[in-house]
């Protein structure tokens, strides 16, 4: 009746990716910086340009890129080994994050050559850090109808503007953004474009977002009147929508959205093992194994749909919708197990960490695509629409 | 996903186990005619090793064929009797029937209480294990017999005198046939919960009202796109299971298999019922045939509380301080 859930076929990780799961282990072993639990709970939130060079020194950023572009051309369940050591790990990897998951392979793809040898390698080398320009303040999942706007001049062109929620745009180097450069609102999906934006340009303006937690994960950038020169244009002049949702596959594919909350499980279950086992505690640990048994093996199905060249578009966000919510399930039904015996003290680090994912969990299913976006484009999946 | 056997036992099922035949199985009949079916035509050989005269498939191949036996709602046991007779050492003495497996008995009052076995009231047989090992119980030597379910449920409670039974051998010691149990019970709910799925998309893409498909009204697309998450869940957790050459699937993956798709039982029989309406319920359509299974099957051989905490206690138990190492080490085949 349907193809959708015929394309979740066990996969199965190949053995040539247990040994770099051992060099992985064995670098945070060395290279690991020593963090409290909570700062390891921001899992990709955390900024570490250092870490991020000896990741790349390694030969680990850029991972899926060709070789002539300093890449280390390993597929993508090499890259799903990798990701999941560095989040179970709870290591600092967001200065490199986007540019290795989606901006690379977005360049790559669309890229002329000029911009791939100029680019590629600055990502692979961790010189080269990237954000997405995706929402406006009045474009939130109604994305296509974004507002900034390209005019083409003698030498490029004009950018006028404003993207928000921009995680870390204030403090990377690159942006992709999303921007109209033909048509009105009304066009919806049609007229729109992607550039790549040097964000130290003159007219470019950064703002960091303070959020509920103190942190400065996410930023407001305008644009006014900056000047781009013609290679700033990635891709087909009006066909950024359909680029845009070719690169949200990577974007929500990847085990980053199974594990956002694992650092707080592990953390968690490392005190229940101190003598603290309950029955209950024992069935939730044991609830949350089968979780996430399951959406492992979700996701490296989806995983496999990317190593045999596919754009598995909705299987991806079928993952994330069913995932996040596991994900988000971890801090809910920890709140109610911790507060449970007020005469018990409970470790500090594992309250701050519990303290941290519970605020933060909403973003889990705002990143990336909303539960009600999701669901629509899986019943679309499914022929309802 | 081409599969000879499938292609053979397809269309015997779809003459031979039409829901009027489940209904008829399910009220009244014995179901030897659709057992005689299956039988002559070889499925309860197709583990049997080639020395035996079987057909010594591997348990990768026997898994949709499970899948069918769950999408036809097959009421009678075959694929116990078919393990039952791939676990047993020396084939010629298996009798002759359909085996039921109750590996949670209970003496008491110098009885041998088999307690809710599914399909217990069509079985020749019931397959018990004790710490002295497996033992097979003759059905017709049951001191007396209850239905343990209501209407359409072949659940039944038998009891014998305490020492009846036979013991036998088995193959090596590959598994406890309660994990056993749990496996193929996961495999008929995964195929349960995809049909009950697939109604209910039909249904809301036929059913109009307020002058479109039901299927048009975003509320409805929600509830079949989260409907739709749980069937890749739970059939991703019983592939992952049967994902083995030979024997039965290790203990962590039937536990992970029967907790993963129980828990979704519940959410998907509960959601397929709303959206069809009142029709769901009536003994005509053929909805309940599947979600009355959801229910019970939920329950069979450990719901997802009972599997937790074993598996809970195992993660516990573990030197690994990364739940996903855990899990990688027990994922593998």
């Amino acid at each position: 009746m349907n193809n959708l859930l015929d394309n979740f076929q066990l996969a199965r990780l190949p053995q040539s990716s247990d040994a770099l799961r051992i060099e992985v282990k064995q670098f945070l072993n060395e290279a690991m910086p020593t963090l409290s639990a909570d700062r390891r709970a921001r899992s990709w939130f955390g900024f570490d340009p250092e870490f991020s060079q000896r990741l790349a020194e390694r030969g680990w950023v850029g991972l899926t890129l060709p070789k002539t572009y300093g890449g280390a051309e390993l597929d993508a369940f090499s890259r799903f080994v990798l990701v999941e050591e560095l989040l179970c790990a709870g290591s600092p990897v967001a200065a490199h994050w986007i540019a290795d998951r989606q901006s690379g392979p977005l360049i790559f793809k669309y890229g002329t050559e000029k911009q791939k040898s100029f680019y590629l390698p600055l990502i692979c080398q961790a010189k080269a850090f990237f954000c997405i320009g995706m929402s406006e303040p009045n474009s939130g999942s109604d994305l296509s109808s974004v507002a900034t706007r390209a005019v083409k001049t003698d030498q490029g062109w004009r950018l006028n503007g404003q993207k928000i929620w921009t995680t870390n745009g204030h403090q990377c180097h690159f942006a992709i953004a999303l921007v109209r450069t033909s048509g009105t609102s009304a066009d919806r999906h049609a007229g729109l474009s992607q550039f790549i934006i040097d964000l130290s340009l003159p007219g470019v303006t950064r703002k960091p977002i303070v959020d509920l937690t103190g942190d400065q994960h996410f930023s407001e950038i305008f644009f006014e009147n900056v000047m781009l020169n013609e290679d700033a244009l990635i891709g087909v002049e009006g066909q950024g929508w359909d680029q845009v949702i070719a690169e949200l596959a990577f974007e929500r594919s990847g085990p980053e959205r199974v594990y956002s909350s694992i650092v707080l499980l592990d953390e968690w279950i490392k005190w229940l093992k101190q003598g603290r086992a309950t029955p209950q505690r024992i069935a939730m640990v044991g609830r949350f194994t089968v979780h996430l048994s399951t959406l492992r093996n979700m996701s490296i199905a989806v995983t496999h749909q990317l190593v045999e060249d596919k754009s598995p578009v909705i299987e991806a966000a079928l993952v994330k919708d069913i995932a996040t919510e596991f994900e988000q399930h971890i801090p809910a039904l920890l709140e109610d197990e911790m507060g449970s015996d007020p005469n018990e003290i409970i470790d500090p680090n594992l309250l701050r960490a519990l303290a941290y994912v519970s605020q933060m969990a909403p973003t889990y299913s705002l990143r990336g695509g909303t539960r009600e976006i999701l669901r629509g484009m899986i019943a679309r999946g499914l022929g309802l629409r | 996903m081409t599969n000879i056997f499938v292609e053979a036992l397809e269309p015997i099922l779809a003459h031979h186990c039409k829901t009027s035949d489940v209904r008829r199985i399910e009220s009244n009949d014995s179901g030897h005619s659709l057992f005689e079916k299956i039988s002559d035509a070889g499925f309860f050989e197709l583990l049997t090793d080639e020395s035996d005269g079987g057909a010594g498939i591997s348990t990768r191949d026997l898994f949709p064929i499970l899948l069918l036996l769950g999408q036809y709602a097959v009421p009678l046991p075959i694929a116990q009797t078919i393990a039952a007779r791939w676990l047993w050492k020396n084939h010629a003495s298996i009798p002759n029937g359909l085996i039921a497996f109750a590996p949670h008995h209970t003496v008491k009052d110098e009885l041998l209480i088999c307690a809710n076995i599914p399909m217990g009231r069509v079985s020749q047989f019931f397959v018990i294990q004790d710490r002295l090992g497996y033992k097979i119980l003759n059905c017709a030597d049951a001191i007396n017999i209850y239905d343990s379910g209501i209407h359409g449920s072949l659940l039944a409670t038998l009891n014998w005198e305490s020492h009846a039974g036979q013991f036998f051998d088995i193959k090596n010691s590959p598994t406890d046939l309660m994990s056993l149990s749990a496996s193929l019970k996961a495999v008929e709910l995964a195929a349960s919960i995809k049909k009950v799925f697939d109604m209910t998309l039909q249904y809301a893409n036929d059913r109009v009202q307020f002058g479109k498909s039901i299927g048009k009204f975003q509320a409805i697309q929600h509830q079949l796109s989260v409907m739709a998450e749980h069937v890749a869940a739970a059939s991703i957790a019983v592939q992952a299971a049967f994902d083995i050459e030979t024997g039965p699937p290790s203990r962590m993956l039937s536990a992970i298999a029967k907790s993963r798709t129980s828990e979704s039982a519940q959410l998907i029989a509960a959601t397929a019922h709303a959206v069809h309406g009142a029709i769901g319920i009536t003994y005509e359509y053929d909805l309940q045939i599947y979600t009355r299974r959801l229910h019970h099957a939920r329950m069979a051989y450990g719901s997802e509380s009972y599997w937790n905490q074993w598996i809970g206690e195992q993660v516990l138990a573990s030197p690994s301080t990364q739940l996903s190492d855990f899990i990688q080490m027990t994922s593998q085949p």
